[in-house]
């Protein structure tokens, strides 16, 4: 980010810190946190091989390919 | 013709009255000449939408069997993954990506032969209830070209109130469906969490978001629910169980005996004297429709939107980590010696804007250690708690209604610089996102103090969407023999000049 947007940012993280934590106010510890609106249980599937994207179509949007693969800036060596 | 319904459209399609061919036609003529103005789209696909056309129109010829909306045209929120097609959930970091795949909704819509003429406008990754957030500059709305259409999805909503297409896609994951239709005057649809896929649809926040129909009547709306809902194998948190009966809901409209929940808490100080005044005016014509109005009480929704702005900035947080352009989308600053960190920082830097910043932020401070039980942790506790609210008012009340938003639409610009304040949009409708249940708004009429429209909120339980049709559709009904003709027979004309 730029320093302005860090500016920006900080005054404003600090505004919306303090409206959010009212949450504090009623989450006794006895109730029991929701993540999830709907009971939700694993989903598996026969294993059998279906169609699926191409190789070429799966690389379709890569910003930059070599090879048939995608290619990526330098992951290792940095000091 | 492009100010009928969609489905006397379709009627007309059936009649042999017009082809798809010219209908769709006719809409991008609408588009060119208004959309300038509007700016409801991002895309237009020209060739494939005539090219959907002329095959429904075949089909018909042939004596095919077709479906109740096949050759109609429909608006797809910019959000949803459609092969080929430029798909950007407005931010810079996916300009000129075409998805190699269809969503599950996409499927559906070209299996029933929904004519897609292009991709609307939103707030980036739909973060916003103004559409100012869009990487693209922001939509206007037709009532007042100096108004914002809502949002997130308020190019769906300026797209049908301008009469650029009788049909929408939206999503809504704090109100992104139901607020921009209340500020434009059109019916907006968030189906019970589950009930249609998310498979395609570019997540913000996966436990909230949910697709569904935006349309200008609440048959229209039906219709197109019906056509995007159902199990999905690929969405692992969509629901296999049938599709509620909307459309026979839409069409019967009874509503005697059933019992309708005012939310005490939904409707008071905050709320606009005119958004208040059609309310208590909608709930004297559903009395007198045969419906019984009682009160509830919901006392947790008070901490609602401070739950929601901790909820939805974790998820996005972590679901926006996929934008670190190795595989799709933008790059920026690839150069030799340049390590994929400083790549992914420089391309994350560029590509994002700033409410999608903030939200980030937040999202991985609210779930960092030391923070995350004082924040996220409580945050889920107070879901419990408004998922308990609304069970206990569903024993008073069949369904619960409340104003779609506090306001009618506001001036682009007055809010840009306050979130907490953009923020307060979704105090009405972001209840039913944490609760997973289904909610519609619907036009209720105008504010008498500035001539803008104003929401109907009707809130369901789980998978039970079908009550919100038949509240809806006599809401409808009795508004209509008011008026005389539909609410947006009152917009003002477009300059239609570019």
């Amino acid at each position: 980010m730029t320093d302005s947007e860090l500016d920006h940012l900080s005054t404003e993280m600090d505004v919306i810190l303090s409206a959010v934590a009212r949450v504090q106010e009623v989450a006794t510890p006895e109730i029991n946190p929701t993540s999830h609106p709907v009971p939700i249980s694993n989903v598996t599937r026969p294993d059998v091989v279906v169609p699926s994207l191409s190789q070429e179509q799966a690389l379709s949007g890569a910003p930059a390919k070599e090879d048939g693969r995608f290619r990526v800036p330098q992951i290792l060596g940095e000091e | 013709m492009i100010t009928r319904s969609a489905h006397e459209m379709s009627q007309a399609l059936a009649a042999g009255e017009i082809t798809s061919v010219a209908l769709t036609q006719l809409h991008f003529d609408r588009i060119a000449q208004v959309d300038g103005d509007v700016h409801a789209f991002l895309y237009l696909d020209h060739e494939g939408a005539l090219a959907a056309a002329k095959a429904v129109d075949s089909a018909r010829a042939r004596g095919d069997k077709v479906g109740p909306l096949a050759g109609v045209p429909l608006a797809l929120k910019d959000v949803m993954v459609q092969k080929g097609v430029p798909t950007t959930a407005g931010s810079k970091i996916l300009e000129g990506w075409r998805p190699p795949y269809d969503s599950t909704l996409v499927a559906k819509l070209k299996e029933a032969g929904v004519v897609i003429l292009g991709k609307t406008n939103m707030d980036e990754f739909a973060m916003g209830s103004s559409t100012e957030n869009s990487a693209y500059g922001p939509t206007h709305n037709p009532w007042d070209l100096t108004r914002i259409p809502g949002g997130s999805g308020g190019g769906s909503s300026a797209s049908l109130a301008a009469f650029e297409a009788p049909l929408a896609i939206g999503t809504d994951t704090g109100g992104s469906i139901r607020q921009p239709a209340a500020v434009t005057g059109t019916v907006g649809v968030k189906p019970t969490y589950g009930g249609v896929s998310r498979y395609g649809l570019i997540a913000f926040s996966s436990s909230l978001d949910q697709a569904g129909p935006c349309a200008r009547t609440v048959l229209d709306a039906a219709l197109l629910h019906e056509i995007i809902a159902g199990h999905d194998a690929k969405d692992a948190t969509s629901i296999d169980a049938p599709v509620p009966q909307v459309v026979q809901a839409a069409k019967s409209g009874d509503i005697k005996g059933m019992k309708i929940g005012v939310v005490k808490e939904l409707n008071g100080d905050g709320y606009q004297a005119g958004v208040r005044s059609r309310f208590e005016e909608s709930l004297e014509l559903l009395a007198k429709a045969g419906a019984e109005i009682v009160e509830v009480s919901c006392p947790n929704f008070e901490y609602a939107l401070a739950a929601y702005y901790l909820i939805a900035p974790s998820e996005c947080s972590s679901n926006l980590a996929r934008f670190d352009a190795m595989r799709y989308g933008l790059r920026v600053g690839d150069e030799d010696g340049v390590s994929a960190e400083l790549v992914m920082n420089l391309t994350r830097e560029v590509g994002f804007g700033r409410e999608v910043k903030r939200r980030i932020i937040l999202g991985t401070y609210a779930l960092s250690s030391g923070y995350y039980d004082a924040y996220y942790g409580s945050a889920q506790k107070v879901r419990t708690l408004i998922i308990q609210d609304f069970n206990r008012a569903f024993e008073k009340a069949d369904v619960l209604v409340s104003p779609t938003a506090p306001t009618t639409a506001f001036k682009i610009g007055d809010k840009v610089d306050d979130p907490l304040a953009m923020y307060l949009n979704d105090i009405a409708t972001i209840p039913v996102n944490m609760a997973g249940i289904g909610g519609m708004s619907l036009p209720s009429g105008l504010a008498p103090e500035d001539g803008l429209p104003v929401g109907f909120q009707i809130m369901a339980p789980a998978m039970q969407d079908q009550r919100l049709y038949s509240v809806g559709a006599a809401l409808e009904a009795a508004l209509l023999t008011k008026w005389g003709a539909p609410l947006l027979s009152q917009i003002p004309a477009l300059g239609g000049t570019k």
